[in-house]
């Protein structure tokens, strides 16, 4: 079994976008991850909604949709053109766009629980401490909720990875551009080239083994909040 | 009493739950700037609601907290909570568990020029010295621990610490006691004590239990409902027989007291009050020692004429007044020795047997006296 020049670009390909992804729903997760574990608002429970929505919905719904927003008729499209960026569908752009959304519950509900399980007492302890609201986020709430931000990363790049439907819908399959490994197994199984699928495919199982197997080595508590819904 | 030496608390709140006022507080406070306030009430009667107003971790709707001449609260005007010099102790200590003590104190440290006035910078810079409030709460061998290896009574010192290296006008604690056993709580009280006659700041103190606050405050504010049922010096507080709440066997006066003689030979010391003395075991405290004593009312009996018996201290009183205790059987009869005022609780047989009545001289027998170093 050996891995070909062609697949270690799609190899390559896939941990681009995954950390790339990854970066990003940190960033764009955790503001929505704090809002939804401090808010009072009624709109609450409609944004945990939609957030989770890509857990339930089939890949090509979500696609499907994406691929048409980002077209030259939809308002994504629209907004991209509009800013010079051209049209985003069957680009790495649109991959991670699509991909955020994608995997955003799975970066924002460990958060959520993290900070939820951290509690308002640290923030105010460090507020008559004299620390200003940023400085206990940074200073407390980070380091406290540490390890369900690494389940987050953890689990968000995960998911990327193992990403089919919704790259398949939007971005097509163009080498070194939205080719990625799942994808590029179904293009060997297509083309009944079974030795690379196998090959690829170990690589995946062996991926997936070891990224669990982080994930259930960190702390009890954490860990059962890494899953979807069992966190409250 | 002039502004600056006065801590000015007048806050209003209301809680609503399914459109229905679930609880409310409303009080006009005028407080000592100096010494220990305490906070006292029965749980729910909201003395943690106005812990948290004044310090503005919880907003009220209309309000105004000045300490010493400077204005926290006021109409449209809310210093934020970390630009307040203030100390805050919670009920459990709330050590940041990702940190070591030594951590836990730099944070407080590092952030103590945060809301502070230049000019009292220096003076306050000094008072809390890193060393000294390290000295004062014993706790330099736990620098470099963490707080999940301390016992709790160790986790509420570095708290205390952590608080104080703030460098506070004002030092909050809110049942520092209260999560504490017994022994815990034995431990910590001689070093709440020795912070409450170091320190120049005022301390605003919230507790249930009474003889934390007999042995701490010298002031008292007595809450129930969200409202401010009486308040004075600890004193004229304690000795009160219309006391709105019911302290029942807790029920007692605390006064000032000194050691002036000594009898080797039986073990005992006469300890000297403003209108008498007492014997008391000896408690090896050197001659002219000041401490506080409490005098229960249950520990109070009453004769006409003195008799004989195995209590050791009968003292010379006036009745002043007799009102009736919550319990149908029991009196609370309020005396006068010299200045100093006691409260004896009996049973209203005993008040109609010996026809006590208002300004009548009778014997104190004192059974038992309790002395808060």
């Amino acid at each position: 079994m050996w891995i070909s020049e062609n697949d270690w670009q799609t190899i390559a390909l896939t941990l681009k976008l995954a950390s790339v992804v990854t970066v990003i729903l940190l960033l764009v997760g955790t503001p929505v991850a704090w809002w939804l574990a401090k808010t009072r608002s009624r709109f609450r429970v409609i944004v945990s909604v939609v957030v989770a929505l890509p857990l339930v919905l089939p890949p090509t719904v979500l696609g499907f949709y994406l691929l048409i927003a980002m077209g030259p008729h939809g308002f994504l499209g629209a907004f991209t053109q509009f800013m010079g960026l051209g049209y985003w569908a069957f680009t790495f752009q649109g991959l991670v766009f699509a991909s955020v959304l994608y995997s955003l519950p799975f970066v924002v509900q460990p958060i959520q629980n993290a900070i939820e399980a951290v509690g308002e007492r640290p923030v105010e302890v460090a507020k008559t401490l004299g620390a200003s609201s940023m400085d206990a986020f940074f200073t407390v709430v980070l380091p406290l909720a540490k390890p369900g931000f690494i389940t987050a990363a953890i689990l968000g790049f995960a998911h990327t990875v193992g990403e089919f439907g919704v790259i398949l819908m939007i971005g097509g399959n163009i080498p070194e551009e939205t080719r990625v490994v799942s994808v590029q197994i179904y293009e060997h199984v297509e083309s009944l080239d079974y030795s690379n699928a196998h090959a690829l495919s170990a690589v995946m199982l062996g991926f997936s083994f070891i990224v669990l197997l982080l994930l259930y080595s960190l702390k009890p508590k954490y860990r059962v909040s890494a899953f979807y819904g069992s966190g409250r | 009493m002039p502004h600056s030496q006065q801590i000015k608390a007048v806050f209003s709140l209301r809680y609503l739950q399914n459109q229905q006022p679930s609880f409310s507080l409303d009080v006009d406070l005028n407080l000592p700037a100096k010494g220990v306030t305490a906070i006292f009430g029965p749980s729910g009667s909201g003395k943690t609601t106005l812990l948290r107003c004044m310090a503005g971790l919880q907003k009220s709707h209309t309000g105004c907290f000045c300490v010493c001449g400077e204005t926290w609260q006021g109409a449209g005007s809310f210093v934020p909570v970390h630009k307040r010099p203030q100390g805050f102790v919670f009920q459990e200590a709330s050590l940041f568990d990702h940190l070591s003590v030594s951590g836990n104190l730099n944070y407080a440290q590092k952030r103590a020029a945060n809301g502070q006035i230049s000019q009292n910078a220096v003076l306050q810079a000094q008072s809390f010295d890193y060393d000294r409030v390290l000295d004062l709460l014993g706790i330099e061998h736990l620098l470099p621990k963490f707080p999940a290896q301390l016992s709790g009574g160790e986790k509420q010192r570095v708290a205390i610490a952590r608080a104080l290296l703030r460098r506070p006008k004002i030092l909050f604690m809110d049942e520092p006691l209260a999560a504490l056993d017994y022994k815990r709580k034995q431990e910590i009280l001689p070093y709440l004590e020795a912070l409450t006659e170091t320190l120049s700041i005022p301390i605003i103190y919230v507790s249930h239990a009474i003889e934390e606050v007999a042995r701490l405050a010298d002031y008292l504010v007595v809450m129930e409902a969200g409202k401010v049922l009486t308040q004075g010096s600890l004193q004229s507080v304690l000795s009160r027989v219309d006391l709105p709440i019911h302290l029942d066997n807790d029920l007692g006066a605390v006064f000032e007291a000194r050691v002036i003689e000594r009898d080797d030979a039986w073990h005992l010391m006469r300890v000297s009050f403003e209108g008498g003395s007492l014997w008391l075991r000896d408690t090896r405290h050197p001659l002219n020692h000041k401490f506080r004593v409490r005098v229960l009312a249950k520990d109070v009996s009453l004769a006409t004429h003195r008799q004989d018996s195995s209590i050791l201290n009968h003292l010379k009183a006036s009745v002043v007044s007799i009102v009736e205790d919550h319990d149908p059987a029991m009196a609370l009869v309020s005396l006068s020795i010299g200045e100093t005022a006691l409260i004896a609780r009996l049973t209203k047989r005993s008040v109609a047997y010996l026809k006590l009545t208002p300004g009548q001289s009778v014997w104190a027998q004192i059974k038992s006296v309790a002395i808060l170093p």
